[in-house]
């Protein structure tokens, strides 16, 4: 049982860091303008989509078609944001609830439609197969690879809010949008650029994770329960909170499932109640 | 008394009235739908009850599922473990249903709006996964089947056409509105109006707030378990799909079309719902999902209120245009 330890805990981070990656956005927009964006997940499913698209028509390598998973995703982002998300903000929550839950349905209905109901498959390059020896534990190699790129990103992401003059912004906003507001920054764009750039990351999530989240058309409403409470357990907007609720739920996930498998989905949402009960605010803000 | 403080006009009027002779006049308009007219009162018999607690008291829920799921699952393992007497299954489903709303009310009701959808949900989840893993008395994923309802009274069988699960449904969907009727047009239901408005202003003018709400968060859980054990004793069939997230989902889009807060329009959504549903999932099922999605994606952003708010907003519109001829 302990043998598989650090195994399970690997596969944790692993699972973990795929989490972080596509809630991040969610969790920058919820805190921004208090939005609740069920419809998260669709972004995510639209760059794993679009990764497989450029990776098996269009014959692209699969590090460009992560590229494209971004881009696709931001790009869709950016013009729902434009067109529709910024009539909802100040709604009442259930009108916010509502709204993108009739996104998520459309989401999938489209994908059914266009794409078929079954999972879709995925060609990693032959660089990124196998398994290999760490500190005595076998890991596979995609896994690794995975949580090197999510660290980078999320570095490089806290270099953003902490260093840059945009990000200053960002922290104003979340902080206190009137306030923010009154000294002259444009609270409306810094909101479009973030939701821009959450969207596009949770492509580049959906894209990362067909090997191991898979990809069908469902997706979104699958994995919404996550991604929420990664946001709500983490606290919304922070880029930490975020990243030790998306670790602490992928490692209780995955060994809950190892280790106690007819429990299945249940560790995970009694965990989930529980914290949210411990925690109403978020991890981060009982701390401070 | 003055005026100013009278209670809501509980009097019946004639709209309603007309409203429940037309269901009792569809049992012979419509004698081959009736399957389908009793899934209607039953839904929405369940939106009437997230009524209660959303359009009256202003709690947000995403997982009302639970009570209903409850209901049914209570309903179904007594028929099938040979006690298939129909309303006494009933009484004990929304007894049961009750109970897991009363415990769970002090999870559900804590926190802000975005606690509580997520709460809620995570507790209609829980209990998901739970009737799933309980294989053995639940069936998991093939569901409850083999149940033995016993004829109504005594007398009457539940046939094939559907034709005593239809006016069963009927009576005790009408007994159980008049009830609700009966409570958001007390002093009581007077006061969850005051809650959702202000909860703050009505725990200082010294009204228990947090008990209040525990109580009608019960009550409409036993309402749910009541649907639910309909839902079970008319099909003579519980699947997983009872505690799941789409019908948490579904319900809240019914009650919105409908409009919340005047108990007609959880029936009036499940209605418009399950006929567009049956019509035009016949076309496609993948289709329906979309136009249902893009038909809340409307309403939410053109017509707030549901129906019911744009046919006030439509009158009030023309009375206004007749008013200024």
């Amino acid at each position: 049982m302990l043998s598989a330890l650090p195994g399970v805990l690997f596969d944790g981070v692993a699972y973990g860091s795929l989490l972080f990656l596509i809630s991040i956005g969610l969790s920058v927009t919820l805190g921004l303008m208090n939005f609740i964006n069920l419809a998260h997940g669709a972004f995510a499913m639209v760059g794993g989509y679009a990764c497989v698209v450029a990776t098996l028509r269009y014959g692209l390598p699969f590090g460009v078609a992560l590229v494209v998973a971004f881009a696709v995703a931001a790009i869709a982002g950016g013009v729902l944001e434009r067109v529709l998300y910024r009539r909802l903000y100040g709604r009442s929550p259930l009108d916010q609830v509502l709204f993108t839950i009739g996104l998520t349905f459309m989401s999938i209905a489209a994908a059914t439609w266009v794409f078929g109901s079954g999972q879709q498959p995925v060609r990693l390059p032959d660089t990124l197969l196998g398994q290999t020896r760490i500190l005595g534990v076998d890991v596979g190699i995609y896994r690794l690879f995975l949580i090197a790129i999510v660290f980078a990103l999320a570095s490089g992401l806290a270099l953003l809010v902490t260093r840059t003059r945009f990000g200053a912004r960002i922290r104003a906003s979340v902080d206190d949008a009137r306030t923010a507001a009154g000294l002259g920054i444009d609270v409306e764009r810094v909101f479009s650029v973030t939701f821009t750039l959450g969207s596009g990351l949770a492509g580049l999530g959906g894209a990362l994770g067909i090997d191991v989240l898979g990809l069908d058309p469902t997706f979104p409403l699958k994995y919404m329960v996550y991604f929420l409470l990664v946001v709500v357990v983490g606290g919304a907007g922070t880029i930490v909170g975020t990243l030790c609720a998306a670790m602490v739920l992928g490692i209780f996930d995955v060994a809950g499932k190892y280790y106690v498998p007819w429990a299945g989905a249940f560790v995970i949402y009694a965990l989930m109640v529980a914290l949210l009960l411990l925690f109403p605010r978020g991890l981060l803000r009982r701390i401070r | 008394m003055s005026v100013a403080f009278s209670l809501p006009d509980a009097r019946w009027r004639a709209a309603e009235i007309a409203f429940w002779i037309a269901t009792g006049l569809v049992f012979f308009v419509f004698p081959s739908h009736l399957v389908l007219a009793s899934q209607v009162l039953i839904t929405g018999l369940f939106a009437v009850s997230l009524d209660l607690v959303l359009g009256y008291a202003g709690i947000v829920s995403l997982g009302h599922a639970a009570m209903f799921g409850t209901g049914a699952y209570v309903a179904g393992i007594l028929a099938r473990n040979g006690w298939g007497e129909p309303l006494s299954g009933l009484f004990a489903a929304g007894l049961a249903a009750a109970a897991v709303a009363f415990v769970t009310s002090f999870l559900a009701l804590r926190g802000e709006d975005l606690t509580r959808l997520m709460v809620t949900l995570g507790i209609s989840l829980l209990l998901y996964e739970a009737a799933n893993q309980a294989g053995v008395w639940t069936g998991g994923v093939d569901g409850l089947s083999d149940m033995q309802v016993r004829d109504l009274f005594g007398v009457f069988p539940f046939d094939i056409r559907g034709r005593t699960a239809y006016l069963y449904t009927l009576a005790v969907v009408f007994l159980v509105f008049c009830a609700a009727r009966r409570v958001v047009h007390s002093p009581f239901g007077l006061s969850l109006r005051g809650i959702r408005e202000s909860p703050r202003r009505m725990a200082a003018i010294g009204s228990p707030v947090q008990r209040r709400l525990v109580v009608v968060y019960t009550l409409a859980g036993a309402m749910a378990g009541i649907a639910g054990a309909l839902l079970a004793q008319t099909t003579q069939f519980v699947g997983l799909e009872v505690l799941g997230f789409s019908r948490s989902a579904d319900l809240l889009i019914m009650l919105v079309l409908g409009g919340a807060g005047w108990l007609y329009g959880g029936l009036v959504g499940a209605a418009l719902f399950l006929v567009a549903q049956s019509l035009l999932s016949r076309l496609n099922p993948v289709y329906w999902e979309f136009w249902l999605g893009l038909l809340i994606v409307l309403v939410v952003l053109l017509a707030r209120g549901g129906i019911n708010g744009a046919l006030t907003r439509v009158s009030a519109r023309l009375g206004l245009a007749r008013r200024q001829a």
